[in-house]
């Protein structure tokens, strides 16, 4: 896999996450999903940024807001739409949904916080087998009220593990206002652990590629531990449901979308081009998704698998 | 008609009003939102000194709950999905369970810890799980089912204000939509409560031929059950009676005792894991109980996560038809 720095290219990765998304919540009415789900529209340009950077074979751990991480990470979109669509073309094959997704080195869960200690296992792992990999980590300012959170920050400086946290502050959880959850701040939570943090009220991808791209080094180089703070914000609800923020305070997010203030940098027919062909790419995606057949029960395995 | 969730609520109402110690905690349960399940609403607004919006830490919350009630107070926790229970299995197991009989029955730990378990949502493998189980048979800690029948307010109250103990309350997403049952509006059915504060339910239809199976269940499953229960009676001419607990644990199996003996065969149904399960001690406590002839059997979910698919999720949960062949199957047993 190969992530590119081209800026028409981070400008597809975003589009491509955020006309998946509104597909999935224009969709949701016509009964094509079960269950839940959580879009990543507002933030795609820290999963694109972010992740510019990554290697062939580093991990990511994503958590309950998983489909822009996995798209940027280069997950297929008809398999995403296909899993949440319960298809047996799905990237689980039905079985995960939305939360639930696991591919090649990307790992989801819909367990806020309890990725963190997995993720530093899968680092130190990486580093026992001196694979050169390392670790990004999603989490939000909600997860931040895990205990395990913090368990993890202190093994992963302690053993100077290849991690890369990525605290995406979206100002939310689910209807709760930062402001009515968490004490003291972001920053200081990863520098008390001695991790070396950097924190931006941005959308705009470049300057996300450009933050993150000192980590990345320092964190490759076996420097042990480092964390990205990126203040943001979510435009769609939590789920599907409804939203209890205000309007006012949403459209004043807007101005700040994420796509539109990258795009003026760039020329405006390549940028129609992209549009263009990222329409057509989530059109086929959901077509033949939803043309696959479902999920066959018969291919449910045991949960348990055969000893060596 | 009150539905299940308007029950649980003006319980909940209820008890703030009635007893300043009386604390509601959860994640996202204020105004406007009111919780995830909508349980909490209104509670913020009426009793905003009383009603805490928490972070997310369901360990840390239910702690503070045990805290909360050993200095006087009567918490009530709520945690979002009853998946996120495991966060807090520590709190529940080595803390609030212990601390009583620990310190020589000194001290009490007033706490209700209330969630939402079970799966038919599509919300796949982490938030669909039914995980009583797990918590059931610890010493110490009471684990409650509420169900459509009777008066599922009623019994949340009671273990609010009047339980002095830690009490799991269970609650199932699929019911609080449902209609709740007074035992006198069940015309279809003749039905009683055993005496008790945590009453069982006997059920049966009303001017039926004697009933050859008992049904043991509890929480959806009793509706699921009942459903059964008439199509049994109308289409096979098979006969059941129902015994919906609402103490899971510790378990009493006097109500499903009495049934047996009249009728011989125990179907239990559940819609947690079929193995090492609450149907399983049912089957334990019919087995020890000497009743001779006795044929049993269990309807469950299958011993594996729970997928997000509708497909794959109606093969692992139990449905209507997994309970209807195995009473068919029993009856001819
Ligand atoms: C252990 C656990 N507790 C609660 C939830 C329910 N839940 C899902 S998302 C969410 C809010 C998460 O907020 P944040 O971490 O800020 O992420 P965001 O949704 O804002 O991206 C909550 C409470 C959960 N999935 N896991
Ligand atoms: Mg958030």
């Amino acid at each position: 896999m190969t992530y590119s720095s081209d800026p028409l290219e981070l400008y597809r990765q975003m589009l491509r996450i955020r006309r998946f998304e509104e597909t999935v919540l224009d969709n949701f009415p016509r009964g094509l999903f079960f269950g839940t789900t959580h879009t990543y529209i507002g933030q795609e340009a820290d999963a694109v940024g972010v992740l510019s950077h990554l290697q062939e074979g580093d991990v990511v751990v994503s958590n309950h807001r998983c489909h822009g991480h996995f798209l940027a990470y280069g997950g297929s979109m008809h398999a995403l739409a296909a899993e949440l669509m319960g298809r047996a073309t799905g990237v689980c094959g039905g079985r995960g949904g939305s939360q639930h997704i696991q591919w090649r080195d990307f790992y989801a869960s819909g367990i806020l916080g309890g990725t963190l200690p997995l993720a530093t296992g899968m680092a130190l792992a990486e580093k026992a087998r001196r694979s050169g990999r390392l670790v990004v980590a999603f989490l939000g300012d909600g997860a931040l009220g895990q205990g395990a959170v913090y368990e993890s920050l202190n093994m992963a400086a302690l053993w100077h593990l290849p991690l890369l946290l990525v605290l995406e502050n979206n100002r939310y959880a689910q209807s709760t206002p930062i402001t009515l959850n968490l004490a003291g701040d972001i920053l200081a939570r990863f520098q008390a652990f001695g991790i070396p943090a950097e924190e931006r009220d941005t959308t705009d991808v470049l300057e996300i590629r450009e933050m993150a791209q000192q980590a990345f080094q320092a964190v490759r180089a076996g420097e042990g531990p480092r964390a990205l703070v990126i203040h943001t914000y979510r435009f769609a609800p939590h789920s599907k449901g409804d939203d209890t923020r205000d309007p006012q305070e949403i459209a004043r997010y807007r101005e700040r979308d994420p796509l539109p203030l990258h795009a003026s940098r760039l020329d405006p027919e390549a940028v129609q081009k992209v549009q263009a062909e990222v329409e057509h790419e989530v059109a086929a995606a959901f077509q033949r998704a939803e043309g696959d057949s479902a999920a066959n029960p018969a291919s449910l395995t045991p949960p348990l698998g055969a000893m060596s | 008609m009150t539905t299940v969730l308007k029950a649980l609520n003006a319980a909940l109402h209820f008890c703030l009003a009635e007893d300043p110690g009386v604390y509601f905690l959860g994640e996202d349960v204020l105004d406007p939102y009111g919780g995830a399940f909508k349980v909490s609403q209104g509670l913020s607004t009426a009793y905003a000194d009383r009603v805490i919006a928490t972070p997310i830490s369901e360990g840390g919350i239910v702690g503070l709950g045990v805290g909360m009630a050993l200095r006087g107070l009567r918490p009530v926790v709520e945690i979002m999905f009853g998946d996120f229970i495991t966060l807090a299995m520590d709190q529940l197991i080595n803390h609030a369970a212990k601390m009583r009989w620990m310190s020589n029955d000194r001290v009490r730990v007033p706490l209700v810890v209330r969630t939402p378990m079970g799966g038919r949502r599509g919300y796949g493998p982490t938030h669909s799980q039914t995980l009583e189980k797990h918590l059931l048979g610890a010493p110490g800690l009471r684990v409650i089912a509420a169900c459509t029948l009777d008066d599922p307010g009623g019994l949340l109250q009671k273990a609010v204000l009047r339980d002095d103990d830690p009490v799991l309350f269970i609650e199932h997403k699929l019911m609080y939509t449902r209609g709740v049952l007074a035992l006198s509006d069940l015309e279809e059915w003749q039905a009683e409560r055993t005496d008790g504060v945590y009453p069982a339910y006997r059920l049966r239809i009303a001017g039926a031929p004697a009933p050859t199976i008992t049904v043991a269940t509890y929480g959806y499953m009793a509706e699921m059950a009942r459903e059964a229960a008439l199509r049994l009676a109308y289409q096979h001419e098979v006969f059941t009676e129902l015994v919906v607990y609402t103490q899971l644990s510790p378990f009493e199996p006097e109500p499903v005792l009495e049934s047996l003996r009249r009728t011989g065969r125990l179907l239990a149904l559940e819609e947690g894991g079929r193995t090492l399960g609450w149907g399983a001690e049912v089957l334990a406590q019919a087995v020890e109980g000497d009743l001779g002839g006795l044929r049993a059997a269990r309807v469950a979910a299958r011993d594996m996560p729970i997928p997000a698919a509708a497909m794959l999720e109606a093969q692992v949960l139990p449905q209507a038809d997994d309970i209807l062949q195995a009473a068919l199957d029993l009856a001819r047993k």
